[in-house]
C-alpha cells in the first residue's frame, strides 16, 4: 500500500489503528490518557457504573480532578466530590483533590500527556495538550466512561486547518494570546468544526510550552476536534519522539498569519470570535479583572501581569482576582515575589483551579458589571450572571486596565 | 403533533444550561433551568415531545453532557440544527437525544413537524414541506438506535465501526 502524505493528526491516529487512515475515515483506537473533573465526572461514573464497568480498563491512565468548583460551595457539591473521591479509591486510578490546580495545567505539570499520544479529556478545553504534539479531545461524560471501560474510544479522522504563523518575534506587549485571539477571528466559532487546527510558522520557534498551551487551548473557541502545534522548537525535560507532518499534507484551508506587527486584541462580549484591536475598546471602564484559567494562569502570565502592577495599585472601586492554574504555579510564583508584588498591589488570590471562569463560585459579577478576563469564553452569563459582560484579553491587558479601571493597552504610555 | 421551536446560530451549552446549574446529578433542576437564560418562556410554551430547531453551531462551548440532558428530561423529542457543535452532537446521541442535521430547512416558529430518525426525513406539515437530514455515521445511527452509548454498550460490549 502507498502511504499519502499525512498531517500530524492522521499520522497519530494511524500509529494507533495501526494502520493508515486518512481525513473523513472512522477508526476506533486505543486511548493513552483519559481525565474527567468535578463537572464531567459525576455523570461519567454513572454512565461507566450504567454500562456494566467494574474496574476501569487501564487505572493507571485514569485522572479524576476536583477544579471547577474546588473547594465545594454548596453541600450539593460537596457530595458529588466525595463521590468522586470514593471512586478513585475504588478503582486505583490517579485523583488530584481541590487546590492541585486546573485539569489541563495538572496533566501537563504531571507529564500525564506527551507527544504522540491520544488523549481524551471530558472537558472541552482538553485540545490544549496539541502544544505537547499530541492528539486531545474533550469528549462527553458518557464517552468518557466508555474509554473508562475499553480503554478505546471511536473517532472520525478530522481534516486539518494549516495556521502559518510567520514572523520571528511579536511587538512589547503582545502575547500568544492576541495570537490566538486574531486566529479564533479569522476561523469564528464554529470555523474549525470537526477539525483539527495544526499550527506550524516560523514564530514557533520562539514560543514556549506555556504560549503553545494558549494556541491549542483556544481552538475549542474555534469549534475544533483538537489543535496540534509541530514539533519546532519544542522543549522538554525528557526525550520524545516527535511527530511532524508531511509536507504534501492534505489541508481544508491554509491560514497564513504575519505576527510581527500584530497588536493586543480583546474579544467583545458575547462571543470569543468578536475580536478587535484594545486600542478600539481603549477607555471603556472596567471594575473587575481576572486573571487565571487554563488559557492563562501560568507563571508567565501573572508574571506578565506583575511586571505591570509592580510598585502601583489598582484602581480604587475596582478589584483584581487571581487563580494560579495549579499548585506549581502558586509556588513558583510565591518563591519567584509574583505573588507579594501582585497582593501588593491589590489582587486577590484565590485558590489554584477554575475559580470565577465558569460561574460557579470564587468571584460571580455582579448586575451590569464590566469584567475584562484572561480566560477563553465570554458567553453570556459565563461567570454565572447573565447581566455581565466579558472582555477576554491578555493577562497584561487585564492588568493595565485593572491599574486604569478602564480598558487600556498593556504598553508603558506613561 | 410536535411544534417547532426555533432559535438562531451559535446557541452555546451555557445558554442552554448555564454552568452554575450543571454540578448535579438530579436531572429535575437541571430541567427547570432548560434554556432559561435565552428563553424565559421556555417552560411555559415548551409541552414535551416538542422539537427544537436551531441554525449554525448548536450546542458550541463545553463539553457539559447536561446540556443535552436536560434537553431530554424536559421531553425534547428532537433537534434540528444546521450543523451542530461537535461534542454537543456526540454527546447528544450517546445520552440518546436524538438530533439531525439538517443544512436547508424554512421550519419557522410553531410549525407542526413530525420525523424518521432511521430515514433521516423531516416533515414540516404546517408548510407541506420534506426535508432530508445529513446520514449519519453507521456507528452513530446504531448507539442512536440502541437509544444511547450505554445501552449500546451493554449490548456490544465494544464498538462496531
Ligand atoms: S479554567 Fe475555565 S475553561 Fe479552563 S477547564 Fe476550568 S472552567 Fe474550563
Amino acid at each position: 500500500m502507498i502511504m499519502q502524505p499525512q498531517t500530524i493528526a492522521e499520522k497519530i491516529l494511524s500509529k494507533h489503528a495501526g494502520y493508515p487512515v486518512y481525513a473523513g475515515e472512522l477508526c476506533v483506537v486505543p486511548v493513552d490518557g483519559a481525565m474527567a473533573t468535578d463537572t464531567t465526572a459525576p455523570l461519567a461514573i454513572q454512565a461507566f457504573k450504567e454500562m456494566g464497568g467494574e474496574r476501569l480498563a487501564v487505572p493507571d491512565r485514569f485522572h479524576l480532578i476536583i477544579d471547577h468548583a474546588a473547594p465545594a460551595p454548596n453541600e450539593r457539591i460537596a457530595n458529588l466530590h466525595q463521590m468522586m473521591r470514593s471512586f478513585a479509591t475504588e478503582t486505583g486510578c490517579h485523583f488530584y483533590d481541590i487546590g492541585s490546580g486546573i485539569c489541563h495545567q495538572v496533566m501537563v505539570d504531571h507529564h500525564r500527556v506527551r507527544p504522540g499520544e491520544i488523549f481524551m479529556g471530558a472537558d472541552s478545553h482538553t485540545p490544549t495538550y496539541g502544544a505537547l504534539n499530541a492528539f486531545a479531545c474533550g469528549v462527553g461524560s458518557t464517552d468518557l466512561a466508555a474509554v473508562m471501560l475499553t480503554g478505546k474510544i471511536w473517532l472520525k479522522v478530522p481534516s486539518s486547518i494549516r495556521v502559518n504563523l510567520h514572523g520571528h518575534r511579536l511587538q512589547p506587549g503582545v502575547s500568544a494570546k492576541d495570537v490566538v485571539l486574531e486566529v479564533v477571528k479569522q476561523l469564528t466559532i464554529s470555523g474549525a468544526n470537526y477539525q483539527s487546527v495544526e499550527y506550524h510558522g516560523e514564530l514557533l520557534h520562539h514560543l514556549t510550552l506555556s504560549d503553545r498551551m494558549v494556541l491549542c487551548n483556544m481552538v475549542a473557541e474555534m469549534g475544533a476536534k483538537t489543535g496540534i502545534v509541530s514539533p519546532e522548537g519544542l522543549q522538554l525535560p525528557y526525550n520524545f519522539e516527535p511527530v511532524f507532518a508531511d509536507k504534501a499534507a492534505t489541508y481544508t484551508r491554509v491560514l497564513d498569519i504575519d505576527t510581527t506587527d500584530l497588536q493586543p486584541r480583546i474579544a467583545i462580549p458575547h462571543s470569543p470570535d468578536d475580536v478587535h484591536d484594545v486600542s478600539t475598546y481603549a477607555g471603556t471602564p472596567v471594575t473587575y479583572g481576572f486573571i487565571g484559567t487554563c488559557t492563562n494562569g501560568r507563571l508567565n502570565d501573572l508574571q506578565a501581569a506583575a511586571a505591570i502592577l509592580k510598585g502601583k495599585k489598582i484602581a480604587s472601586g475596582v478589584r483584581l482576582v487571581i487563580a494560579p492554574a495549579s499548585r506549581q504555579v502558586l509556588i513558583d510564583a510565591l518563591q519567584d515575589g509574583t505573588l507579594q508584588t501582585l497582593i501588593e498591589a491589590g489582587a486577590s488570590i484565590i485558590n489554584s483551579g477554575c475559580g470565577p471562569c465558569v460561574g460557579t463560585h470564587d468571584g460571580v459579577p455582579g448586575d451590569g458589571e464590566i469584567v475584562i478576563s484572561a480566560a477563553n469564553r465570554n458567553f453570556r452569563g459565563r461567570m454565572g450572571n447573565p447581566r455581565s459582560e466579558i472582555y477576554l484579553a491578555s493577562p497584561a491587558t487585564v492588568a493595565a486596565s485593572v491599574l486604569h479601571g478602564r480598558i487600556t493597552l498593556p504598553v508603558q504610555t506613561d | 403533533m410536535p411544534k417547532a421551536h426555533v432559535y438562531g446560530d451559535n446557541v452555546d451549552t451555557d445558554r442552554i444550561i448555564p454552568g452554575k446549574y450543571t454540578k448535579t446529578l438530579d436531572l429535575s433542576t437541571l430541567a427547570a433551568h432548560v434554556m432559561e437564560d435565552i428563553d424565559p418562556d421556555f417552560s411555559k410554551r415548551f409541552i414535551a415531545g416538542d422539537i427544537i430547531v436551531a441554525g449554525d453551531n448548536f450546542g458550541c462551548g463545553s463539553s457539559r453532557e447536561q446540556a443535552p440532558l436536560a434537553l431530554k428530561t424536559v421531553g425534547v423529542s428532537l433537534v434540528i440544527a444546521r450543523f451542530f457543535a461537535r461534542i454537543f452532537f456526540r454527546n447528544a446521541i450517546n445520552i440518546g437525544l436524538p438530533v439531525l442535521e439538517v443544512p436547508l430547512h424554512k421550519i419557522q416558529p410553531g410549525d407542526e413537524l413530525s420525523f424518521d430518525l432511521a430515514l433521516g426525513k423531516i416533515i414540516n406539515h404546517t408548510r407541506q414541506e420534506i426535508y432530508q437530514a445529513t446520514q449519519l455515521p453507521p456507528v452513530m445511527l446504531n448507539i442512536m438506535q440502541e437509544g444511547g452509548l450505554v445501552p449500546y454498550l451493554r449490548k456490544h460490549k465494544d464498538f462496531i465501526l
